[in-house]
């Protein structure tokens, strides 16, 4: 990959574009989804599509990708009008879409998934070597270590996040489009990722990437598309835009600091765990304090053990050995009711699986977990009265869009769920509340109401534990940070301390070693 | 005259619209209990008296109070096959203990009924304590489960009674139970009407009661807030037997003897009842006044077929086809409100 392929992409002025997606209108019973879209991809490009969650994003690359049909307007491909009224016919001209949302069948291998829907046969048997060599070579290419014979739930999210990527593979490529892929891979998978990215550049592909971070966009961007409320507003320059300038499009408003000034008071130590051990091995022998009044931050690799090591403090996840005093009591391998009654609790980070009931208003789930305190019920009984009130106090306090808290959950976007969510913090009182990735797949309007939410709770006296992979906010809002690296605590760092280069050099330090 | 006929295009639209809307908010059971009365009035006479749905709510209380403990089996994701030979066992093992007390104090009439009753209860409910055990502590499906419990129970049955129905009740369990009235209404709509109200309040009115729908909407969130998973689902099962065990009781007073071979068709009908009412198969949905609803319109159908003389045979035919009908409508609502979505 050399550096002038790069600026071939940055300077596509004379590139015909691939793809044109020419005032696309998406009307759902209800709601205009998409309004008069217009959208272009050079082939050779990484476009970037911005904007906040439940902008259209996803429609819109849904429809490039043949799963939903636009109301209005049209598609055109080398200039020629298209009908993509399938995930096949896109297909068959080379657009492949890798979304957030796995497809993929758990109980099948890798190779079986890779090639699921395009098995190679002979008189209608399986070609199983043909296929096998295939998915060896495919995943060869793109440098992605995995065992080709392994059924995929056995993976790990980021490896079957690469399974899925390499799906695209399979035939000629022409338009990839890659939602959020970074989200659960690690550092070292990213870079794999964006090398692949770089290649595929220089092969002619055309990339639309959404992404909410910062880093990437500059990184890897060319162009970027930024949509809001359904409408497109500006197509700019990634290298000479200023990210001031993409927030202000994206939100349509001026937002300050994202993250908070957060005055730090820390006092009588509330958590301190000492040696922990899990029984599944993801914890090998970690010691760490919390105070009253401080954030304290655990960076680490995904799968460094740093969400185990919370969910088993608070009960939910089996101890081996080590023990967890909480506000001098020793409470190791208590039930996670019990911790809950001691005014600890722990927020999950996959709101989907862990988190939520989708099926439920955001009434229900926001009370979820105070059920047996007041306002919601006197221990015996529910009081539907105080059980609104409580809801619709706390949903206007954050915000939530619709505020409607009778509504299913599961109707709201991504954002908002994660706000209904973080909402249970504040059903009761709690001293000691884990935040495990609160930002996760949350635009950036939202990421900062949650980051002044937490500072609040912070200042007025609460103990955080905050649980990131995204170092940004380990880095801005912790007043101590402990860097977790193969289940262990690596390295505890105390204010100034906490730097970019500081907490990343832990994060490998025993695989240089 | 080109606009009047624009008008009542959009009309239509606007009708057609707002029964969407409907379909989505109350799924398919309003819509089939309109078309059932209109079609079975037209098809017999005696349909729409007040006598013969006075019969429809008596013979309907019965599946009406198993449905409710199968909606709680569903509403935490699973399901009680077994609610049939819970009703059976039951059935026998009161009967026997009934008819055992009566023989060795004849002047105890009512002591008799109550250890009959108890005992009852108490045997069908020991089927759910195993389901219990089973779904909540080994993780065992609840289908294979209460499959497999469906087939021990209905031997043990058999066993105790060598397939010979049990008599020597006394009179009066017959006589208040299967036939009383109080003020015209049977003593069976009584019974039932207290444990609808008492399970209503339970399942919206009380923390526990919401624990049901947390477990079976997301057993992990449910887990992490503090709720113990295991506990809900093995009262789950227990509750669901109960109910059955309580169903089994009255039915065995109706008959006046102890059967091994009745509520064969239990599962199906109360699982019938709750998909067309509106319950999630996946868990985390329902509503007790629905599934009430639900099991009235089974009994409605069946007390139509009987007055237009439709074969019961056939009757059986068309209670599968309403079963697979609830599911392919439940799955076009989702459709629908997924449409809605975004």
């Amino acid at each position: 990959m050399s550096s002038q392929d790069i600026n071939e992409g940055a300077h596509p002025r004379d590139a015909h574009p691939l793809l044109q997606a020419c005032n696309i209108s998406k009307q759902f019973p209800g709601v205009k989804a998409l309004d008069g879209v217009d959208f272009d991809l050079r082939a050779g490009e990484v476009h970037i599509l911005f904007g906040e969650n439940g902008a259209g994003k996803s429609t819109l690359i849904s429809m490039i990708a043949g799963a939903n049909t636009p109301t209005e307007g049209e598609f055109k491909f080398n200039g020629a009008p298209v009908q993509l009224n399938s995930v096949h016919e896109a297909r068959t001209l080379g657009i492949s879409a890798v979304f957030q949302e796995f497809s993929l069948i758990p109980q099948m291998s890798v190779e079986e998934n890779l090639f699921l829907g395009a098995e190679t046969t002979s008189s209608g048997i399986l070609q199983k070597g043909a296929l096998r060599r295939r998915a060896a070579e495919i995943l060869d290419d793109l440098d992605f270590q995995l065992p080709v014979n392994v059924p995929v739930d056995r993976l790990t999210r980021a490896e079957q996040q690469m399974v899925e990527i390499a799906k695209a593979f399979r035939s000629e490529l022409s338009v990839l489009i890659l939602d959020e892929p970074t989200a659960s891979l690690t550092q070292h998978e990213t870079e794999q990722l964006f090398r692949l990215i770089a290649r595929l550049k220089a092969d002619g592909v055309g990339i639309i990437y959404i992404t909410h971070r910062m880093s990437e966009i500059r990184r890897i961007g060319d162009r970027i598309t930024i949509l809001r409320d359904g409408h497109y507003i500006d197509t700019v320059d990634a290298e000479t835009t200023s990210e001031d300038e993409l927030v202000r499009l994206m939100t349509g408003r001026v937002v300050g600091q994202i993250f908070p000034t957060i005055k730090f008071d820390p006092q009588q130590t509330l958590l301190d765990v000492h040696d922990l051990k899990t029984t599944d091995n993801g914890v090998r022998g970690a010691s760490l304090t919390v105070r009253r009044g401080e954030i304290v931050g655990l960076a680490g690799l995904v799968g460094s053990g740093k969400s185990k090591f919370a969910q088993a403090c608070f009960g939910a996840r089996a101890i081996s050995s080590g023990s967890v005093t909480f506000k001098d009591d020793d409470v190791t391998g208590l039930s996670t009711r019990k911790m809950l009654d001691r005014r600890f609790l722990y927020l999950p980070s996959d709101r989907k699986n862990d988190g939520l009931m989708m099926m439920r208003p955001v009434r229900e789930n926001i009370s979820l977990t105070s059920l047996v305190s007041q306002p919601v019920s006197n221990g015996l009984f529910l009081n539907a009265t105080g059980e609104s009130r409580m809801a619709q106090s706390l949903a206007e306090r954050l915000h939530l869009a619709p505020m409607r808290i009778e509504r299913t959950i599961e109707h709201f976007s991504g954002g908002n769920q994660q706000k209904a969510m973080l909402a249970r913090s504040l059903t009761r009182e709690f001293d000691l509340i884990a935040f495990d990735e609160p930002t996760v797949g949350v635009d950036v309007g939202t990421r900062a109401a949650i980051y002044s939410f937490i500072a609040e709770l912070c200042e007025a006296g609460a103990a955080i534990l905050l649980i990131s992979s995204d170092l940004p906010e380990i880095l801005n809002l912790s007043n101590r940070a402990y860097v977790f690296y193969r289940g262990q605590v690596q390295a505890e760092l105390l204010g100034e301390e906490i730097t970019e280069e500081n907490v990343l050099k832990h994060f490998f330090e025993r695989e240089a070693a | 005259m080109a606009s009047e006929a624009s008008m009542s295009a959009e009309e239509t639209i606007n009708i057609s619209d707002r029964l969407k809307r409907l379909f989505i908010r109350l799924g398919i059971l309003p819509f089939l209990l309109v078309i059932a009365v209109i079609v079975f009035s037209l098809m017999s006479d005696n349909f729409l008296t007040g006598r013969n749905l006075m019969n429809v709510l008596r013979q309907s209380v019965y599946l009406t109070i198993v449905s409710l403990g199968q909606m709680l089996a569903l509403l935490t994701g699973g399901f009680d096959l077994s609610v049939g030979t819970i009703v059976a066992l039951s059935s026998v093992v009161g009967a026997l203990a009934m008819a055992s007390t009566f023989a060795m104090m004849p002047d105890l009439v009512w002591l008799a009924i109550l250890v009959g009753f108890v005992s009852g209860v108490l045997a069908g409910t020991a089927i759910g304590v195993v389901n219990g055990i089973g779904v909540s502590l080994f993780n065992v499906s609840p289908f294979m489960m209460s499959l497999g419990m469906a087939s021990v129970g209905f031997g043990i049955a058999l066993y105790l009674t060598g397939g010979v129905p049990v008599y020597g009740m006394p009179q009066s369990f017959g006589d208040v139970f299967g036939f009383g009235t109080f003020f015209t209404i049977p003593v069976p709509v009584y019974v039932a009407a207290i444990i609808i109200l008492c399970l209503y309040l339970f399942l919206n009115w009380t923390p526990f009661g919401r624990y049901f729908y947390a477990v079976g909407g997301n057993i992990k969130a449910a887990g992490l807030s503090g709720i113990n998973t295991r506990a809900t689902l093995f009262w789950t099962y227990v509750f669901c037997a109960a109910l059955a065990a309580v169903a089994g009781m009255l039915l065995t007073a109706r008959l006046d003897t102890g059967e091994a071979n009745i509520g064969a068709s239990m599962p199906l009908e109360s699982i019938a009842a709750c998909v067309i009412a509106g319950v999630s198969l996946r868990g985390g949905v329902g509503r007790v006044e629905n599934v009430v609803l639900g099991a009235l319109f089974i009994g409605l159908v069946q007390n139509g077929m009987n007055l237009a003389r439709i074969e019961s045979y056939l009757q059986t035919v068309v209670l599968g086809a309403l079963l697979i009908l609830a599911v392919i409508a439940d799955q076009i609502r989702l459709r629908y409100v997924a449409s809605l979505k975004n």
